[in-house]
């Protein structure tokens, strides 16, 4: 079966109901997507499909309908994306376990809603867990990041 | 093999035979330098590369706590570099060179001690380095060493100018200084500098960072595994018929000891899914068959009994005489459930054989020497042909290093039941990680506290009971003193308030399952205790809680004077005391642990529904010299809400011994819209740094439950909170 990954077309020969989360882990080696519950509660295994922020724990590969996007695919090394620098100047990661997830997260909620309040930023948010407690630093970031793309 | 590298793609492009100046302590305890080819086995605290690349090897391992940018700190700081212009390197498994200064022959990370053994270590490593490459130029240049300066990576004086990685080969000729000039705090530049250049940031945001979960090498099976379902059970037979429906599975195993089934397969989710398959009998003959409820009686009756051991200088009858004399006598009995660490990474390590007939593990290993111990005692091979390669820990508070080292145990006996030609990865799953065990064990205590006429404190009797972490286990020796487990007690004994006539006893629960350090570990229940009857003293004897902890820190001791000043700080930039807004509420809390000191105030408000919601923290601390301002900020707002989430709905709770909670929405953590704002304020000083990691967690708890109380409602002295009559907004 086909599937398009940060643009690449992959072929892979998996079960069908194998979840996307695994495909792209241990088929496809692409490992910034993690797991963190496997019953979408946690939001570890966030990344976008036809831009949308989705679970990618839910998703059975052979439902998949749409080009996913990754970590990975959400800037460039040269080039990170405005949520990626946000997060870097304002020192978010702790054990950074779970920010690829809150990062594809945010950008799926800028792309919708580019100046969130605290309020719009804490319900698009609060479904990715931090363990490392940085949510603090993620609310300021998020913001930051839109006043980057607003600019 | 094809494990990531990208973290190190510099050394690729410097080809394979790169030079590379090592400098840092050798075996017998002496600094040394020695040039090598990348890859090949030094030991030391900083290398330079030909290239001029300057790398901190990291000898405490990288879980969120900073780690990897604060010992960096430490060597650019001598080496007079940009904290962003240094790479780091994790420590390869070396106890005798890499061993942690308070652990003694073991190389490991915990007890928030990272900083405070490292301040003098490191700094002594990289002024060495800075020495001998000076002397290295001025040997070559044939100049003097007094006319040469080194900054940001490039030597320069007499004329001259070259970058240091020129230097390296002459550099490992010349004898490193026992004892070189470190920098005096006045030159510092990067010590202390509030700028945000964690040196792990930007792995962590592209995707690259490489966690145990993401090792994949060549050919590897994926191992998982079907768990005992309560304490004290093993397996006595399985049945894996269907677990062969499965693709990708390939076979199925008994561990040795008993603690379960290994089901192997190609991927994570075939392994998962042939695990979930297997049928087991287990035997549940010396099983744990208790649930939560009898042994939280057990634990209640238990503090109101003698206590089994005295942990005071103070006896029980000098404390009950002094109550007996007291004007009035306040008290409080109190539970605290069990709770689990539930790091974002579950745990996961990954075994293979090497090329020279030994083996090399991949784990965000928190104490390499037990990684590497393991492997020698269970598969046989000689300790110099075992490697631990630390990957970065998807958090940990605790759960990477305990009595059993019970992923690592399992990892390794995984491996040793196949032929070891391929790989074994084992992975956990969420169910694992929270039925798993290993959690803070769960305890009662009851205080009773005695004021006279001016409502001081004139007696306090104070007695806890839960289960011991350390007894029975192999950090006995270091816990144990005359049968008291100093974790069940710490907080509450060697508490820096002056109280008078306190007795603190301790009672032993029996086990009911395998128990391990948590996050700020005997702090984390003591201080919620301590912390809440303060305030139960403070509104007895009609006083403020501020001043009424002052009154116990009169500042005849540096220690008093300190917890003191954090304080007052806290309690000024919060305005305690002054009014708020109509249904808002502070309280406050404070506390010493690992050598620090952090003070709370919490600011709730209460709707007309009665939901609670906390608006704001303000925090002080004073863990010393604050290396890397953010990243100590950082820890404490992520120690406030680790702290507090626990407190307010967290619990691991048994049904007839088995674990009733499974995953998240069983052990629900706290989310982002549960504090509004954290403010956190550091004391400036020059008193040696210690322990950050853990010391934010212990006043959190205790600040919002004095806030609740001083809307009026009676204090929760029985958690969690949801359980036990809050509900939050």
């Amino acid at each position: 079966m086909k599937l398009t990954v940060n643009g690449q077309t992959h072929d892979v020969d998996v079960p069908p109901d194998m979840p996307l989360l695994w495909v792209l882990r241990d088929e496809l080696q692409i490992t910034g997507v993690k797991y963190g519950c496997g019953i979408a509660q946690c939001g570890a295994c966030t990344v976008h499909v036809d831009g949308e922020a989705v679970r990618s724990c839910q998703i059975p590969v052979g439902d998949l309908e749409g080009e996913v996007t990754t970590i990975e695919g959400l800037g460039t090394p040269d080039a990170l994306h405005a949520v990626q620098e946000a997060w870097i100047e304002l020192q978010v990661a702790q054990c950074g376990y779970c920010q690829s997830g809150q990062m594809t997260q945010a950008a799926s909620l800028l792309a919708d809603n580019p100046a969130p309040s605290d309020a719009d930023i804490d319900d698009a948010m609060s479904g990715n867990l931090c363990r490392c407690g940085t949510y603090p630093r993620i609310r300021a970031a998020v913001k930051s990041a839109a006043a980057k793309m607003g600019a | 093999m094809t494990v990531n590298t990208s973290r190190r793609s510099f050394l690729k492009g410097a080809g394979a035979a790169v030079a590379v100046l090592a400098v840092g302590i050798d075996p017998k305890g002496a600094l040394a330098a020695s040039t090598s080819e990348a890859g090949t086995a030094i030991t030391p605290f900083v290398k330079i590369y030909a290239d001029g690349t300057v790398a901190a090897v990291i000898k405490h391992f990288e879980g969120g706590q900073g780690t990897s940018t604060g010992l960096s700190t430490l060597i650019a700081e001598e080496l007079n570099m940009e904290l962003s212009d240094i790479t780091f390197e994790m420590a390869p498994s070396d106890t005798a060179v890499y061993n942690n200064l308070f652990f003694g022959a073991l190389q490991g990370t915990g007890g928030s001690t990272a900083m405070a053994n490292s301040f003098m270590q490191y700094r002594t490593a990289g002024a060495a380095a800075r020495d001998v490459l000076l002397q290295a130029a001025a040997k070559d240049w044939d100049v003097d060493v007094s006319e040469l300066t080194l900054a940001n990576g490039v030597i320069s004086g007499a004329g001259k100018e070259g970058q240091i990685g020129e230097f390296i080969a002459t550099a490992a000729q010349i004898a490193v200084p026992a004892e070189p000039v470190l920098k005096a705090p006045e030159d510092w530049t990067q010590i202390g500098n509030t700028q945000k250049a964690r040196r792990d940031s930007h792995d962590k945001v592209n995707g690259e960072g490489i966690y145990g979960m993401d090792i994949q090498l060549d050919n590897q099976m994926v191992a998982a595994i079907k768990r005992i379902p309560q304490y004290g059970a093993t397996v006595a037979s399985f049945d894996d018929s269907a677990a062969k429906d499965v693709t990708g599975f390939i076979m199925a195993k008994a561990l040795p000891n008993g603690a379960g089934v290994v089901a192997y397969a190609e991927n994570t989710w075939a392994a998962f899914q042939a695990r979930d398959a297997i049928e087991v009998e287990w035997d549940l003959s010396k099983a744990e068959t208790r649930s939560s409820d009898e042994i939280k009686q057990q634990l209640l009756a238990a503090v109101n009994t003698e206590p089994q051991w005295q942990a005071s200088e103070t006896t029980l009858g000098a404390a009950s005489t002094a109550l007996e004399g007291a004007a009035q006598v306040v008290e409080r009995e109190f539970f605290l459930p069990m709770l689990a660490h539930a790091t974002m990474e579950p745990l996961s390590a990954t075994i293979a054989a090497t090329e020279d007939g030994g083996v090399i593990m991949y784990d965000g290993a928190q104490g390499p020497t037990i990684n590497h111990a393991t492997m020698h005692q269970i598969l046989g091979i000689p300790m110099d042909k075992i490697q631990v390669k630390t990957l970065y820990a998807g958090g940990f508070f605790g759960r990477r290093f305990n009595a059993g080292a019970d992923y690592i145990v399992e990892t390794t006996l995984a491996f040793s039941m196949t032929d070891q030609t391929r790989p074994v990865k084992l992975v956990w799953s969420r169910e694992d990680d929270l039925a798993g065990g290993w959690y803070r064990p769960a305890y009662a205590h009851k205080v009773r506290v005695g004021l006279d006429d001016a409502g001081k404190i004139v007696g306090w009797d104070h007695r806890v009971a839960g289960q011991s972490i350390a007894k029975d286990g192999p950090f006995e020796a270091f816990y144990v003193k005359d049968g008291v487990d100093i974790s069940s007690v710490e907080g509450t004994a060697e508490n820096p308030y002056a109280i008078p006539g306190m007795h603190i006893g301790l009672t032993d629960a029996a086990p009911a399952t395998t128990v391990n350090y948590w996050r700020s570990v005997g702090h984390s229940h003591n201080a919620y205790v301590m912390e809440t009857m303060m305030d139960v003293a403070a509104a007895a004897a009609g006083q403020d809680p501020v001043s009424f902890r002052l009154a116990y820190l009169p500042g005849d001791t540096a220690d008093q004077k300190r917890k003191a000043d954090v304080l007052k700080l806290a309690a000024e930039n919060a305005g305690f005391g002054k009014p708020l807004p109509d249904g808002h509420f502070h309280g406050v809390a404070v506390h010493k642990s690992f050598g620090t000191y952090c003070a709370q105030i919490c600011e709730i408000s209460i709707d007309e529904d009665d939901y609670v919601q906390i608006e704001k923290y303000t925090a002080a601390v004073d863990c010393g010299v604050a290396v890397n301002p953010d990243v100590i900020k950082a820890q404490v707002e992520g120690a406030i809400g680790f702290g507090v989430g626990h407190i307010m709905r967290d619990q691991i709770t048994l049904d007839g011994g088995v674990v009733v909670q499974q995953n998240f929405p069983d052990y629900e953590p706290l989310r982002m819209r549960d504090i509004k704002a954290i403010e956190v304020h550091i004391v400036k000083t020059n008193e040696a740094p210690s322990g950050i990691g853990e010391p934010g967690t212990p006043p959190a708890g205790p600040a919002l439950a004095n806030a609740i109380a001083a809307s009026g409602r009676d204090l929760v002295t029985h958690l969690p909170m949801t359980e036990n009559g809050v509900e939050f907004a």
